[in-house]
């Protein structure tokens, strides 16, 4: 029975369809790319949920409801970055492609460990503004983080600045990133982008 | 100069000052937090919302001789707006409301004042918020005086006014139940 199984459809070679789990000095895990992914995914979407809900009327159906899933998601995306940089830290970092010098490669690693600073400063200034009268921020109706720092006079607007400006440097930080990925790309033609992404090409 | 002539130095100019009662002066206790400025706005037309802002100072001048010739005047910071809630407070200070970076202060000041003989009064004056002036009146009461425990003199009123945000270019839509606001002025002063 297993060898029926083994055999069927399109078989090439093994070595090319195995997916680590980990990363190895040459590839990122699954792990890696799934976590890379989704952080890309939920700070792009919950900075274009800010930015419109922040501009929503008293009498927007999703007035009320809008700063709730953003305020949720934002914790979830705490949790999120704390076990990706925690998985960053005990496992291997796949090596710079060839051809990277050295000043790119130290550029590359300072704007990384950059933005997931900017990202931790980002998600506090978040909750020192829902926390900053003492009231806890309840993650989907389930969670319930509560308040720590509060009562500081105008501690929510300044919490507020510094959220919003936060916000701008790490989407255009995140930008040039994206943008700096596509050069490799294209331009390169190395295994940034696509390793990645996960997926193997002839390049590989 | 001796005692001696510092006294008649006094004397003459206490003779020299025209025989006139001059209004006592109080300075509003904010110190000690006893004058509060309120406001309450219908929310959705359901409930009555109740604020206030925590940081003013202001005075007035009260002769009970000559009541008609009171006088107050109170500055507020608008930025000290305080809801009980976080995330409205910063939404009250941003430009859809008192918009606190450009007009950091509100301010009434008093043009009249007529004392009714059951203890109530109308107080009119201009009240200038979101850098707009517009006169407005004020229902007062006397609330009371006299001498304190710890050897001062207080006197204190109680006033209540609406107004119309949109007057003040304020026209965020929070719905026709709340076009208006009632503000509630409770100042003790503490006489010079």
């Amino acid at each position: 029975m297993s060898n029926t199984f083994e055999s069927a459809g399109p078989v090439s070679s093994p070595e090319n369809h195995r997916v680590a789990i980990r990363n190895t000095a040459n590839r990122y895990g699954v792990v890696a790319v799934f976590l890379h992914w989704l952080v890309a995914i939920v700070v792009v979407g919950l900075f274009i949920l800010g930015a419109w809900m922040t501009d929503l009327t008293y009498y927007d159906e999703w007035y009320r409801s809008a700063p709730d899933i953003h305020k949720s998601i934002g914790i979830l995306l705490f949790i999120t970055l704390v076990i990706r940089m925690s998985w960053r830290i005990v496992n291997v970092r796949p090596d710079h492609e060839p051809g990277i010098g050295t000043l790119q490669r130290q550029v590359a690693e300072a704007v990384h460990w950059l933005l997931y600073l900017l990202l931790f400063a980002l998600m506090i200034s978040g909750y020192l503004i829902s926390t900053a009268d003492g009231k806890p921020i309840e993650v989907f109706g389930v969670l319930s983080v509560p308040a720590t720092i509060s009562d500081i006079p105008n501690m929510e607007d300044v919490a507020g600045k510094v959220h919003w400006y936060l916000a701008l440097v790490i989407i255009s930080l995140a930008s040039l990133h994206a943008i700096a990925a596509l050069k490799h790309h294209f331009f390169d033609r190395d295994r940034t982008l696509t390793r990645m992404l996960g997926i193997r090409t002839h390049r590989d | 100069m001796t005692t001696r002539k510092f006294t008649a130095f006094a004397l003459t100019a206490a003779l020299l000052l025209p025989v006139q009662a001059f209004a006592d002066k109080y300075i509003i206790d904010t110190k000690g937090s006893h004058a509060f400025i309120q406001f309450r706005i219908q929310h959705l037309g359901f409930s009555w919302l109740t604020g206030r802002f925590n940081t003013f100072s202001g005075s007035f001048e009260y002769d009970e001789k000559d009541p008609s010739k009171a006088s107050v005047q109170v500055e507020i910071d608008t930025a000290s707006v305080d809801s009980n809630h976080a995330e409205r407070d910063k939404h009250l200070r941003g430009d859809d409301f008192l918009d606190v970076e450009k007009y950091p202060k509100a301010q009434f000041v008093s043009t009249a004042f007529s004392e009714n003989d059951d203890g109530t009064a109308v107080l009119k004056g201009d009240l200038t918020l979101h850098g707009v002036t517009k006169p407005v009146t004020i229902d007062v009461e006397h609330i009371g005086h006299g001498e304190d425990p710890w050897g001062g003199y207080r006197r204190g009123f109680e006033g209540r006014t609406r107004i119309a945000l949109a007057d003040y270019g304020i026209t965020y839509d929070l719905g026709p139940k709340a076009k208006e606001l009632e503000l509630i002025l409770s100042v003790e002063g503490i006489r010079q």
